[in-house]
């Protein structure tokens, strides 16, 4: 066979993408109050200026706790979408400033990727972020991104956490505010760090019950005032001690027994031991992060067109930190809990399964696979949290790790008996919400693109069987497969 | 020829492959990685196990029916693929490689929109058909590399990752040991398996290996219900349904990259996964409501006839080099195989290799990547 080299190849992906939709000088993304304010900001500047927010999120999203803790405990109205963009809209003030300063505002739409030229990709036409909302996907360049996407819930696992019921306390807190939505009645409250105390102070002036904050350390964690507030209003701080199990029915949890025995009702156990910067865009850009212990976890650590806001920069520091704080809630529950306690809920690994590093029960188990664990893996070099998700399954599933990794990266470092920040954060991944293949699809494919694509490389004599080389029959196989598909 | 110690550069597939076969065989075998094993595109692949163009393919069929037993961990083989036709003109593309299966002697059937739904539920009626290759299949490969790396160890290998390599020691036209930053490694014969970064490597013994990297992306759903048969490719298209019932698929434009001596410095997934889903969605319309929910890119080599390399050396004669050009999973249960005959016999002992001698190339231009177009953007 002959082959014609024409100094292209055709099947590149070179100069075949498409160009995005739009481009704003600014693209702001999450609507909270700093995002609002580097939105409003920025167009004051005379920038053109993009701000999208993802709430309302989908009932369907909410339900596998994306992209807070939601634990099942939204009221029915999270369904109307409608009412919804409505209540979310009316409660942020701001946000009409902003639209009168002349922020462009999409709600309901994600930010699910963010894309520039680097390492390993130079043939991109711009920075780009893509968007979706309910209906479809898009790309937008940029010539600067303001991450203000929050922080999300450190979720912890003990036996029956795995139920409706329970939840963190940025969930609880945006069902409570911004949606109106919260469906619990009676709470427990897990922590007494400030993130605690005034999401049982925002539950009680909500109306509801507070049944109590469960302690791990020996003295409440918050501030002073926020402490004596909480007890002002006659809620218990029971400290020393951490949850051992929640029990529950059809409808979800309906009591939790704490380690000490002691058993309280409650239909509600809210997760509020820390928030984890949101960070997934800038780790799936490969943005630089570093870890901060007294601002919550991995933090961007800025680039030109990069920034963040609000808790995506980091917790408010004062001092605290948060790893040691939420280790020792790991550390607690695991001494507590049984070791078939489930980690990954998606996936449904327990500990024992995890620091055994045993594949899922769908797969056999031969004696030299019972035989490895962590201690074996270890041998080999430092606990990697990717690897250990690619064996175990832990952090695969449909929430994307969001209830799991952390604690999965915690109980890492706890067993291999390292600091917690030497255990490598595992990996975010565009999309970084799930998305629906037909939301997330490109239904207008350039036409240089639909041409350029090939199954595999497009190599003409890749694929021809190597009883045909040298025959008519390599030539057959040229003429029906080459620049369409190579199998 | 003696090989009682035989230290291989690289912890990918086709590296572990080959010294779990020369464990197997008594030989002392260190396996030296940058990182950890299967990191790069060993780990990262479509899976498939069906590679009837390669002279390796008898052997790779012969095999991964047996991988769980003969490694002792689970690799999740699944037997058996499809290829699903979308268009006309695919239609009539499969069809012909369906009669050039059956001119070769591999058992395939062609079915119609209906006979493919029964095996393939999430296939749709916008189908023209399909071709059931009833041979090949796919595995994980994440638990594969694993699971080759363990059953090296338990025959007494060694696995030493975080420890690129930096360089040879030569004596009498032999490699007499392997360095790393930290350590120097004495051996008897050495196998290059390292990916792209093959031909720095050889380049230091003198060696021209023409090698390319490029860029590669897959995307990956939440599960979907079992399908009967979960090896599906079509409508350009490769991939397969994981055993929790994730639709794991790639295919596409690649884009050529450079890789230096220290590898990927970054494997970024692209908006191409856009493209990827519309393509997931036409071919399984039933499951067009899933989520995507993880996309990612790998990082592989080609030769400049898409063919493997897989040869001893006559100088230094103790070195064999492999690269599967971007095709290595699935073969490689046959790959290592190939390669501790080439290192302990000289000559594989089951098929005919000879035309993946690197002295294919000795007439190779020196500007073959600018004539394909196989270059970087700069």
């Amino acid at each position: 066979m002959e082959l014609n080299f024409t100094g292209t190849d055709i099947c590149a992906v070179n100069g075949t993408r498409g160009t995005p939709e739009a481009y704003y000088d600014v693209v702001v993304v999450g609507a909270g109050p700093s995002g609002i304010a580097a939105a409003t900001e920025a167009k004051q500047a005379g920038k053109s200026v993009l701000l999208v927010d993802e709430n309302p999120i989908s009932g369907a999203l909410m339900g596998n706790d994306v992209p807070l803790y939601f634990g099942g405990r939204m009221t029915a109205a999270t369904q109307n979408s409608e009412r919804m963009l409505e209540a979310v809209f009316m409660s942020m003030p701001a946000l009409e400033t902003a639209m009168e300063a002349g922020v462009e505002l999409l709600l309901g739409t994600t930010a699910w990727g963010v894309y520039r030229n680097g390492p390993g990709v130079a043939t991109l036409p711009e920075q780009l972020v893509g968007l979706a909302d309910a209906e479809r996907s898009w790309l937008v360049g940029f010539g600067q991104i303001v991450l203000a996407t929050g922080a999300r819930d450190l979720a912890l696992a003990f036996p029956g956490w795995n139920q409706p019921g329970v939840m963190g306390a940025a969930a609880l807190q945006m069902l409570l505010t911004r949606y109106d939505a919260f469906a619990g009645r009676r709470i427990l409250v897990l922590g007494s760090h400030d993130l605690a105390l005034e999401t049982a102070l925002l539950a009680l002036e909500r109306g509801l019950e507070v049944a109590g904050l469960v302690e791990v350390r020996d003295i409440p964690q918050g501030k002073a005032d926020l402490v004596a507030k909480v007890k002002a209003a006659g809620i218990s701080i029971r400290c020393g001690q951490t949850i051992a199990s929640a029990k529950g029915g059809i409808d979800g949890v309906t009591e939790a027994t704490l380690s000490g025995g002691e058993t309280i009702a409650c239909d509600t156990i809210c997760v509020a031991v820390g928030l984890v910067p949101s960070i997934e865009l800038v780790d799936a850009m490969h943005g630089p992060r570093t870890l901060n212990a007294t601002r919550g976890g991995y933090i961007p650590a800025g680039e030109p067109t990069v920034s963040a806001v609000g808790d995506c920069a980091g917790l408010p520091d004062t001092g605290f930190d948060h790893i040691a704080y939420r280790t020792d809630w790991m550390r607690a529950l695991s001494n507590v809990s049984a070791d078939d306690t489930i980690i990954c809920q998606c996936e449904e690994v327990t500990r024992a399964d995890l620091i055994g590093v045993q594949p899922p029960h769908y797969l056999n188990r031969a004696a030299p696979m019972c035989a490895r664990s962590l201690e074996t893996l270890l041998k080999d070099g430092p606990a990697n949290p990717d690897q250990i998700k690619r064996l175990t399954r832990a952090g695969m599933g449909v929430c994307q790790g969001r209830r799991c990794r952390d604690q999965v990266a915690m109980l890492l470092a706890l067993e291999s008996n390292v600091p917690f920040g030497t255990i490598p954060l595992a990996s975010h991944r565009a999309p970084v919400r799930p998305l629906p293949m037909k939301i997330l699809a490109d239904w207008n494919e350039p036409a240089e693109l639909t041409a350029a694509w090939d199954v595999w490389f497009g190599i003409p004599t890749q694929w021809v069987p190597v009883e045909d080389i040298g025959t008519k029959h390599e030539d057959e196989h040229r003429a029906m497969l080459y620049t369409g598909m190579y199998l | 020829m003696s090989a009682s110690h035989v230290v291989i550069v690289g912890g990918g597939v086709t590296g572990l492959s080959a010294g779990w076969w020369l464990a197997r065989s008594g030989v002392s075998v260190t396996v030296l990685d940058k990182f950890i094993v299967g990191w790069e595109a060993s780990g990262r692949n479509g899976g498939g196990a069906s590679h009837y163009q390669s002279p390796l393919f008898d052997e790779e069929q012969r095999l991964w029916p047996q991988m769980e037993e003969l490694l002792g961990y689970p690799v999740e083989h699944q037997k058996g693929r499809m290829i699903i036709a979308m268009t006309e003109r695919q239609w009539e593309q499969y069809r012909f490689v369906a009669e050039r299966h059956h001119r070769l002697g591999h058992p395939v059937e062609v079915l119609d929109t209906k006979q493919v739904q029964e095996a393939v539920p999430l296939a749709g009626n916008n189908c023209f058909g399909g071709v059931h290759y009833k041979f090949g299949g796919h595995a994980n490969p994440q638990r594969s590399v694993q699971a080759y790396a363990w059953a090296l160890q338990d025959l007494g290998g060694k696995i030493i990752q975080h420890s690129p390599v930096t360089g040879f020691e030569t004596a009498g036209g032999k490699v007499t040991a392997v360095k790393t930053a930290t350590a120097t490694y004495g051996c008897d014969a050495v196998v290059v398996a390292a990916g792209p970064q093959i031909p720095q490597l050889m380049a230091q013994l003198g060696v021209n290996v023409p090698l390319a990297p490029a860029r590669a992306e897959m995307i990956i759903t939440e599960p979907a219900p079992m399908m009967p048969l979960t090896g599906v490719d079509g409508h350009k298209l490769y991939g397969r349904q994981t055993m929790r019932g994730n639709l794991a698929y790639g295919g596409g434009p690649h884009e050529w990259i450079d890789v230096d001596a220290t590898g990927p410095k970054a494997r970024p997934s692209t908006p191409l996964m856009r493209n990827l889903a519309s393509r997931l969605a036409e071919l399984f319309p039933k499951a067009a409501h899933l989520n995507i929910i993880r996309s990612w890119a790998g990082v592989i080599e080609n030769s400049p006839d898409g063919r493997p390399i897989l040869d001893r050396l006559s100088s230094p004669d103790n070195v064999t080099v492999a690269s599967m050009s971007g095709v290595g999973f699935g073969l490689s249960p046959a790959s290592g195989h190939a390669i501790r005959d080439l290192v302990i016999d000289g000559k594989c002992s089951f098929a005919d290799i000879d035309i993946l001698k690197l002295s294919r190339f000795d007439k190779l231009e020196a500007d073959w990547r600018e004539k394909r177009g196989w270059m970087p953007i700069s």
